[in-house]
């Protein structure tokens, strides 16, 4: 191919893409005639250049095509959609043309008869009381004088091609560059030479800014990757009989040029499917009282050295129901799991493969590859996807990539003696374990948890998921608190080094099948270390599986505090083959006594416990170590000083579970059972086996004289369940309600009680209006009122205390309860 | 000069690099070396099928190190041993066999080639290319983008 067909071809291109961009301009405002001159002049270059090329075909088209725009432009013919869909189909002709141009080195054969057919006829047709068709040679001069033709401007050029394959091999470059920089900073750090060091600082602040230069020349605006969207969604617009807004915000955010070209698809995928899935046909719109027009809204923003896309719509939202069905049909979850998901897990399925609930495969999409091959390209450049839909409303994706893919910030740390780089896009904390001033490790059943606030962790140890332990996992080493999408769990390893900024190079093919990492690179003391993928640790190890795991991280005090109802729960055997629960956050932990330390006492099996004693209750009957393993395994709950072990025969699992009792037969000892984790699992009620364990147990509260009314205000059962027997366990009368309303149903009702515990946050009327409500007016607005929640931080007390609340007690805490009941009763009476 | 005048007589294509794997002489085609290194500082990678012996560090390139050995099913090296890197470049990335003991280059004469005995053991037959008479020694020559076809992956 000739120099002079390539710059021919280069030109075009460009030329092309401004002519879209600028038709679509001209579809929203007919009348703009800058920007009717700029699309004359474009094709008009065109149809010249090729003219002087004879590329025949090409000439006749834009001939065409000119014709009709430059009826517009003199304002001849008006403006209308089929009109310029008209010249759309001409545009794309020469686009046809041009890319069989470029492969061949010559026109492709074709027939452009029809299109240069209609063309002329819509020339025709509008130039009813023109005499003659303007020559075009005649018309050319008259745009001629706005701007000097677009080849050989006048004006210097402000930038210049390069190919792309020079600004790659200048970053490689730049990587080694920093590499050996790197290296020679930690000797330098070694030798502590005073001559090296000052021209050392100045290589490595060089380095910095030759790899921040390099690093810009790769950068382009999101833009790019956009340009073509706003033809897809009109064509789309048409083709649906939608109509169709895009907005597209922050389209200067620059990145990567091959993060660039690796989002582009996934992108034109996402905003496909929202024009033809999420939005609704007008009609539906309108019925539902929105704007006839939907709105598809993409907006791309800098966050901590990461960009964030999200691509928005106003549609119908994701159908919950229906994915909740599709789920279950295709066996991804059970129905009693699906059940408990919250909306937002439920979401995810989604992201499953072949996981598609479109009705009706359409043109546009719905073929079943969908959001598990957008996920796969996200992750695979080292990014998260997420999805908030709320149903009627619409459905926004949110996707989270590094800037760029050759140097990321890692972090560096060491697990069975071999170190490892994290990149930092997922880390979100560091905590260490053990020691004196950490945290402590738990194990439940071997899995270990790490308690970090109000969250409970699940822990992965990295020497174990890489088969790479030196001896038993450690007791103190530290966490990397990681975030894949909602999920959040944390990697222990045995040390962490600095941060470094690596330069990421692939591994080789015959470890790609490995899933754990995403690359290798060298450090600065030229040590070769593998960088972790989190996303492959995640999925190896099923922490943040797509669904129902993610709650997981929440832990007992958070059910409170989303009020999802979900808790933490133990599961144990015991006696019989049913197995049994209880809220882990009752637990204060769990022991492996040796049977030699059981002693027995007036009857009761009794250890030495802290420097007191401690009874074991038997939930079988059995005595202690009946199994004869020489040790019996006991949850020991405590409270203040106290401290009672409950005897039971094997931990079996925790889970996290929305917890839905069937009350059936009273037994003592249980509030009922429960479908947990797909089996019958009895509940346990802890109250009732604590006060087995000693007879003063709940023996301070119970001496308030006479029984006192209490009215507890809770929409969850679970915690009803748990709150009510322990309050009645000690010597108060309780009447529990589900919600507000109920609660002042019974005010109007003309109830009384002594004192009203209330749940914060509540579907429709939380805690605070009802404590408002309370105090309004009636005869409970003297009533002591305690708030009973998961949150009690200084902020949550102060708005329960403007609301009306007399105290603020968290969930579980039974002897702060108590005594917050007691101080609030004697206070009253006094 | 044994070697000179060998080389002046063969064509780059019949020339090889001698090494030595547990006392038995190989040979890998001259062309497909691009590096021999004494012994190297190897990083371990955690999963990586037996045979990878890890990760080095090239000059800034990374890299991947397949102990010889375990290839070819022969006992692992007696400990402190330390092995040679002959690199290798198999579609541009960059492989280091490891050998015990790298010798010189040969020219290797279609006339003393034979082709594998059946009695090979079928590992041995998977990689070698052909069993040639040098020296009085028998020597395999190896294919190196079989010794680099692992289980696992598609080199």
């Amino acid at each position: 191919m000739d120099d002079l067909l390539a710059d021919f071809l280069t030109e075009t291109h460009e030329g092309l893409a401004a002519a879209d961009a600028a038709l679509l301009r001209l579809e929203r405002t007919p009348d703009d005639k800058p920007t009717l001159s700029e699309i004359f002049r474009l094709v008009h270059t065109i149809k010249g250049t090729c003219g002087f090329l004879g590329l025949s075909r090409l000439e006749r088209v834009a001939h065409s095509a000119e014709n009709v725009l430059g009826r517009y432009r003199d304002g001849v013919l008006a403006v209308t959609p089929a009109g310029v869909t008209l010249v759309l189909r001409a545009l794309d002709r020469i686009k046809e043309i041009v890319a069989g141009l470029e492969a061949a080195g010559a026109e492709p054969a074709g027939d452009d008869a029809p299109l240069v057919a209609a063309l002329d006829a819509l020339a025709e047709g509008g130039q009813a009381a023109a005499p003659a068709e303007p020559a075009p040679a005649a018309v050319a001069p008259d745009a001629a004088p706005e701007e000097p033709a677009a080849p050989g401007g006048a004006a210097p050029p402000q930038t210049i091609r390069v190919s792309v394959d020079v600004l790659e091999d200048l970053m490689t470059l730049v990587s080694e560059l920093v590499l050996t920089r790197n290296q020679l900073m930690q000797l330098a750090r070694a030798r502590d030479d005073g001559a090296w060091s000052v021209p050392l600082q100045r290589l490595s602040h060089i380095t910095s800014d030759l790899q921040d230069g390099v690093m810009k020349t790769r950068m382009q605006p999101i833009g790019n990757a956009w340009a073509k969207l706003p033809r897809l969604v009109r064509d789309l617009g048409m083709e649906l009989g939608k109509r169709i807004d895009l907005q597209m915000r922050g389209a200067d955010t620059e990145l990567d040029r091959q993060v660039l070209e690796l989002i582009k698809d996934p992108l034109t995928h996402m905003v496909r499917n929202s024009a033809d899935h999420g939005l609704e046909m007008p009609e539906e719109r309108r019925r539902a009282g929105k704007p006839e027009t939907g709105r598809i809204t993409l907006n791309a923003f800098h966050e901590g050295g990461h960009i964030l896309i999200e691509i928005g719509d106003d549609g119908k939202g994701l159908g919950t129901e229906r994915i909740r069905q599709k789920a279950v049909a295709q066996g991804l979850a059970s129905e009693a799991e699906v059940a408990a998901m919250a909306e937002r897990d439920v979401h995810r399925f989604i992201f499953r493969a072949g996981f598609s609930t479109a009705a009706a495969i359409t043109a546009v999409s719905g073929r079943g590859v969908g959001m598990d091959v957008v996920k796969t390209n996200v992750e695979r450049i080292g990014g998260t996807i997420d999805v908030r839909s709320t149903e009627g409303r619409g459905t926004t994706f949110v996707i989270k990539i590094p800037l760029t893919l050759a140097i990321v910030s890692a972090l560096i740390v060491e697990a069975g003696g071999e170190r490892f780089a994290i990149p930092q896009i997922g880390v979100q904390e560091l905590v260490r374990v053990g020691g004196a001033s950490g945290a402590r490790m738990e194990r439940i059943k071997g899995a270990p948890v790490l308690r970090l606030r109000d969250r409970l962790l699940p822990l992965v140890s990295l020497a174990g998921i890489l088969g790479i332990e030196d001896g038993p996992p450690a007791e103190d080493g530290f966490v990397v608190v990681t975030q894949i999408g909602a999920a959040v769990f944390g990697i222990v390893v045995d040390r962490l080094f600095d941060t470094e900024e690596i330069v990421v190079k692939p591994v080789a093919p015959i470890l790609r099948h490995i899933g754990m990492f995403s690359g290798n690179t060298i450090l600065g003391d030229g040590s070769v270390i593998m960088i972790l993928d989190p996303n492959g640790i995640a999925r190896a190890t099923g922490v943040a599986a797509e669904g129902g795991e993610d709650q997981a991280s929440t832990g007992p005090a958070g059910a409170g505090r989303s009020s999802a109802d979900k808790a933490a729960l133990l599961l144990f055997r015991a006696g019989d083959a049913t197995p049994k629960a209880v809220p882990l956050g009752l637990v204060s932990r769990l022991d492996d006594i040796p049977a030699a330390r059981i002693e027995m006492t007036g009857g009761v099996p009794v250890v030495q416990y802290r420097g007191s004693l401690m009874p074991l209750v038997s939930i079988s009957g059995a005595g202690p170590d009946a199994e004869g393993r020489g040790s019996q395994t006991v949850l020991v709950f405590t409270e203040g000083e106290r401290s009672m072990g409950l005897m039971v025969d094997a931990i079996l699992d925790v889970v996290e579970e929305r917890l839905e009792i069937q009350p059936g037969p009273a037994r003592a000892g249980y509030l009922g059972s429960a479908v947990v984790a797909g089996r019958v699992t009895d509940v346990v009620d802890t109250a009732w086996w604590l006060a087995q364990g000693g007879e003063d147990w709940f023996r301070p509260a119970a001496k308030p004289g006479g029984k006192r009314r209490l009215l507890v205000v809770e929409d969850s059962l679970f915690f009803r369940e748990l709150v009510v027997p322990a309050l009645a366990a000690t010597g108060f009368e309780v009447v529990a309600v589900d919600s507000p309303a109920a609660a002042l149903g019974l005010r109007d009702a003309g109830e009384m009680f002594d004192a009203i515990l209330s749940d914060i946050e509540m579907p429709g009327m939380d805690g605070f209006a009802f404590a408002r409500a309370v105090r309004a007016e009636g005869p409970w607005r003297d009533l002591p009122l305690v708030a009973l929640t998961g949150r009690t931080d200084a902020e949550a007390v102060e708005r329960g205390r403007q609301a009306g609340f007399t105290d603020y007690v968290a969930k579980y805490e039974r002897e702060a309860l108590l005594g917050a009941l007691q101080q609030c009763l004697s206070a009253l009476a006094a | 000069m044994q070697i000179q005048t060998g080389l002046a007589a063969a064509t780059e294509s019949d020339l090889f690099l001698t090494i030595t794997v547990a006392e038995q002489p190989c040979g890998v085609p001259v062309l497909a070396v691009r590096d021999v290194l004494g012994p190297q500082a190897i990083a371990r990678i955690p999963l990586a099928p037996p045979e990878v012996a890890g990760g080095l560090n090239l000059r800034g390139r990374i890299v991947t190190a397949i102990d010889l050995r375990r290839r070819l099913g022969l006992p692992d090296r007696a400990p402190g041993a330390a092995p040679m890197s002959v690199v290798v470049d198999h579609g541009g990335v960059l492989y280091s066999l490891l050998a015990d003991e790298v010798g010189e280059v040969v020219p290797l004469h279609g006339a003393d080639a034979a082709p594998n005995p059946p009695t090979l053991d079928p590992l041995w037959r998977e990689v070698s290319r052909g069993v040639h008479r040098q020296d009085g020694r028998l020597l395999v020559v190896l294919d190196v983008a079989r010794v680099l076809d692992i289980g696992g992956g598609v080199p």
